[in-house]
């Protein structure tokens, strides 16, 4: 959703939700904070003038560097984005939500980070939220079934996380 | 046969029979066998035409003729596997169960008069229970096999065949009633004549219930559209998903077996059975009286036609197979319960009042061809008994 | 004391049923691919559905973060391998918004020409193998027949039957030969009548309506939480059509094409061509208006066909040359979604300004419409689940990417 006025509504409905903004990007975008999203979602999809009443798409991005040399380079700390990609049905208009979190919850290795599951607002949401899950390392409190989806269930690891390493083995296939 | 084994070349009477049962059986095996091999071929170039290719054209030279042959061969040489949980005894037995009720119930179908396995009184009785006893061979399969989807299959043609022996039986019984007979070739011969002899074109009721007929004897031998046992859309492949090799293609020839059968069945009940639309043979005069030689010839002439009139509704069968979607299980019982059985009740019911209404079962204003008289005209004005007409053909085969 | 059960002269007269838990595949006849649904039923009626899917992941994400932009169209080829056209048009278009980059005119009119073509091809496959799904064998290659001609077509093209990577970023890999577009014009004037045919065996037979009428009602809310798209979202009565609905450098592709969504407004479809009447059974939202809305847009896809050889012949300058295989990208990120002949597919694309992006992300439209079907299949019959599943139209290669 273009325009600022918009905006201005959220912020007046959940106050302090809404972290950052750019409206000159490509996809303008608002940066939402991770604990509110589950909130926010739900003013969007019920109660915002525009209803959004489908997620189309939902993807994480790893924002780090394993490489020591380049990583000392980037002028990002390390994190992972979330990114939400909204439709109005109604409206025929789109939003970017995006919300930056930890790659570790606490900064502890193997501890996932923990945003609210949007289930509650979307049923749609469910499969996307697992995916994620599978291949990013995000968990989603308050989600029914969060279980790998595409990777088997034993697989160790988030394969699109920027660390990550094959296994060598799995199952006693080579991996490498 | 017997009696000319016993009279003509003195074999003691239990030999004579013997061999009689024996020669016989082996005909009507090569007739299941022989049947399969060309229907089987027979659907495949019908499907490929149908769905605008070719299908075999290479095996045996031309026409890929040889096509059923090598597949026979590379089923023998497959590996015959059976599933760890499966009931091994009946796993191996059912295949046989189904393929020797679909080959019992040939030995009472005429092909020709007295060109029959067994002539038995109560053929048409014996034909659809004998043919009823596939289902076992079936479910045997699916339990057998430790698998769900085998078992699913079973369970469905349990109640698929089950439901569909109530119209498929009020409809069988409506020739018998016109006949007054329940063996099949009293039946047949009762339709000689002229193509309006038959029982099909009898009265209204007649023809509808002929249609009822197909659409149960389709049902019961699990053709498409009702082919549920088998789904392979839902099923994988029903109840022989675990079989392979030989013992696949026993189900196979079963399959091929009762839907000839069935077909053959509707030609003797309401087709006239070996008699064509025309009376060739007695209008030409070689029927009676002029030979054993001319009668053996309109038997041969009688099988051909039979034969011609069961592969029709065969490759009915197939056509409609490669043409139409398939029913789901519960509208596959909807169509049994509420539509066929009321509608074969209904015209057993005008059938028969037919006949009391109409002695001779004529509609005023609806004249047959000079001199036919529906019944017997086989006997002739003299009326021979029916023991020395049989006792004149025997001599006929050797 | 004793328990009412316990006492043995009590005989039970309920016979006891059991719930079964059922694989249908990966390994399945009718799962189109390797999705595998465990079916809980009690007798023949389904009570829950649960699609396991991922038996054909192949990272695609994450290669596309080693990857070139340009050099990623082949692995996009693979998501729905039988739309590959227009999985390499929505991959171009979205690499394109982020870099601003325009094709000539004439590219943009070849590429409606291809996409739409593609787009036949693809629902060529999901009526054929609909048919399939109910016990039909021969509707399957009479529609591999046409979609046959089709590759050809194709392979004419850019020498590929199946995989293409014809589009590409900043255009298309090549020019169409010389003649091409007459045995195109040939080609779809040999297949209009056939449409007919089409309609004859499945869309009005009577079997087929009893299989597919009222069968899978999906209301219009429960399409959009879900994020269905497509044949399937427009068969539930929501009238969008990324073509005409999405975003600018989408829309400007169609821009000067005239052609109707086809969605059922106000109790009937467009009717600017003959089509059979909607069946009395018939729900908005069943398996046979999700089918209908694939056969209306096969015809639509043929008008758009037919004018974009008009536009595409034209066009006098040259086609102009695809971008660079490294071709460094701007900083940013940027999200497209066309209207591919599933559904929406979107691609999503962030770039720290080199050539080789951060982060790719392909949201497929098979992935939302299959994650509806659970819902679809509660309460149905064993036979109604394939008819669902398949009305749903999935490719596994796009699921599992």
């Amino acid at each position: 959703m273009r325009g600022p006025g918009f905006l201005e509504q959220l912020d007046e409905a959940l106050p302090g939700a809404v972290v950052g903004r750019n409206l000159e990007a490509i996809d303008p975008w608002v940066e939402i904070a991770p604990e509110r999203i589950a909130d926010v979602c739900g003013w969007l999809n019920s109660r915002s003038p525009v209803r959004f009443d489908s997620l189309q798409c939902m993807t994480v991005v790893d924002w780090c560097e394993p490489d020591p040399k380049k990583a000392a380079k980037v002028s990002w700390q390390p994190h992972l984005e979330l990114v939400y990609h909204l439709w109005s049905t109604a409206s025929r208009v789109s939003l970017v939500l995006k919300a930056k979190v930890p790659r570790w919850k606490g900064d502890v290795p193997g501890q996932l980070p923990e945003v609210p599951s949007l289930c509650g607002v979307w049923r749609g949401a469910d499969w996307h939220e697992r995916e994620v899950y599978d291949l990013s390392g995000v968990w989603f409190t308050g989600h029914p079934n969060l279980r790998r989806i595409l990777c088997p269930e034993d697989w160790e690891g988030y394969p699109l996380r920027k660390d990550y390493e094959q296994p060598l083995e799995y199952h006693g296939i080579r991996g490498r | 046969m017997a009696e000319f084994l016993i009279n003509s070349v003195g074999f003691p009477e239990w030999l004579a029979w013997t061999v009689t049962a024996v020669v016989a059986a082996v005909l009507i095996l090569n007739v299941i066998a022989g049947g399969a091999l060309v229907f089987i071929w027979a659907e495949r170039k019908i499907a490929a035409r149908i769905q605008d290719r070719l299908g075999p054209t290479r095996t045996g030279g031309r026409f890929g003729w040889l096509q059923s042959l090598a597949d026979g061969i590379k089923l023998i040489a497959k590996e015959d596997l059976m599933p760890e949980g499966a009931d091994g005894m009946l796993f191996r037995l059912a295949p046989y169960v189904s393929f020797c009720a679909s080959f019992c119930a040939f030995i009472a179908l005429p092909f020709a008069f007295d060109f029959v396995g067994q002539r038995l009184n109560v053929g048409v009785f014996f034909v659809v229970a004998v043919l009823g006893l596939e289902v076992f061979g079936v479910i045997l399969a699916g339990y057998a096999s430790a698998s769900k989807w085998s078992l699913f299959g079973a369970m469905r043609e349990a109640a698929q065949v089950v439901s569909y022996e109530v119209p498929l039986g009020m409809c069988v019984v409506v020739p018998v009633m016109l006949a007054g007979s329940m063996d099949l070739v009293t039946i047949a011969e009762k339709q000689a004549g002229w193509v309006t002899n038959w029982y099909l074109f009898h009265d209204p009721f007649t023809f509808v219930i002929f249609w009822v007929y197909v659409t149960c004897a389709v049902a019961s031998v699990n053709r498409a559209p009702f082919d549920l046992a088998e789904a392979e859309s839902e099923l994988v492949a029903g109840f022989h998903t675990e079989y392979s090799g030989l013992r696949w293609s026993y189900f196979f020839m079963a399959e091929y077996g009762s839907m000839f059968l069935v077909s053959a069945l509707a030609a003797v009940l309401f087709m006239g059975g070996w008699n064509g639309p025309i009376p060739v043979a007695r209008l030409v005069g070689l029927s009676e009286g002029t030979g054993d030689t001319a009668n053996y010839f309109v038997r041969l002439l009688g099988m051909a036609n039979l034969l011609g009139k069961a592969t029709l509704g065969v490759l009915v069968m197939m056509w409609v197979r490669w043409t139409l979607p398939r029913l789901r299980i519960d509208q596959v019982m909807t169509t049994c319960l509420k539509y066929c059985t009321p509608i074969a009740a209904a015209m057993f019911a005008g059938a028969m009042l037919w006949q009391l209404m109409l002695p001779g079962g004529v509609a005023p204003g609806l004249s047959r061809p000079a001199g036919e008289i529906r019944e017997g005209w086989l006997e002739g004005p003299g009326g021979r008994s029916a023991a020395a007409r049989s006792s004149a053909v025997a001599g006929v085969l050797p | 004391m004793s328990h009412v059960a316990d006492d043995p002269r009590i005989i039970e007269f309920d016979v006891r049923t059991d719930e079964m838990l059922v694989n249908m595949g990966p390994q399945h006849p009718s799962t189109h691919g390797v999705l595998r649904l465990v079916l809980r039923t009690d007798g023949e009626v389904v009570s829950e559905v649960e699609p396991h899917i991922g038996y054909l992941h192949r990272c695609a994400e994450k290669i596309g973060e080693n990857l070139t932009a340009r050099q990623w169209i082949p692995y996009t080829d693979r998501m729905d391998y039988l739309a590959a056209m227009n999985m390499n048009l929505g991959w171009a278009l979205a690499v394109e918004k982020l870099m601003k980059y325009q094709v000539s005119e004439k590219a943009r009119h070849l590429r409606v020409l291809i996409a739409e073509l593609g787009r036949i091809a693809s629902h060529l496959v999901g009526m054929g193998a609909y048919g399939l799904d109910l016990g039909t064998f021969s509707p399957f290659l009479y529609a591999f027949r046409e979609r046959e001609k089709i590759l050809d077509l194709f392979e004419e093209a850019c020498g590929a039957r199946l995989t293409y990577s014809y589009i590409t970023v900043g255009g298309l890999t090549a020019d169409l030969p010389p003649g091409w577009l007459g045995r195109c014009e040939a080609f779809l004037d040999q297949f209009e009548p056939i449409i007919k045919e089409y309609h004859a065996l499945l869309t009005t037979n009577a079997i087929f309506v009893k299989r597919t009428a009222n069968i899978g009602v999906m209301s219009r809310d429960l399409a959009i939480e879900y994020g269905c798209s497509g044949p399937v979202l427009r068969g539930s009565g929501v009238d969008q059509d990324m073509r005409r609905d999405g975003e600018a450098i989408y829309t400007a592709m169609y821009d000067g094409y005239a052609f109707e969504v086809a969605v059922m407004k106000d109790g009937h479809y467009p009717r600017d061509h003959e089509y059979p009447p909607v069946p009395a059974d018939a729900v908005l939202g069943d398996c046979w208006h999700r089918f209908f809305v694939r056969m209306l847009e096969v015809v639509q896809s043929m008008d758009l066909v037919r004018q974009s050889i008009d536009r595409y012949s034209a066009c006098k300058g040259p086609l102009g040359e695809p971008l660079k295989l490294a071709e460094k990208i701007p900083a940013g990120d940027a999200y497209l979604e066309t209207e591919a002949p599933k559904g929406q597919m979107g691609f999503y694309l962030v770039s720290d300004g080199s050539a080789i992006p951060w982060r790719v992300r392909a949201r497929s439209s098979s992935f939302s419409n299959l994650a509806v079907a659970p819902e679809l299949c509660r309460g149905c019959l064993i036979a109604d689940v394939p008819a669902i599943v398949g009305s749903l139209d999935i490719v596994m290669g796009e699921i599992d990417r």
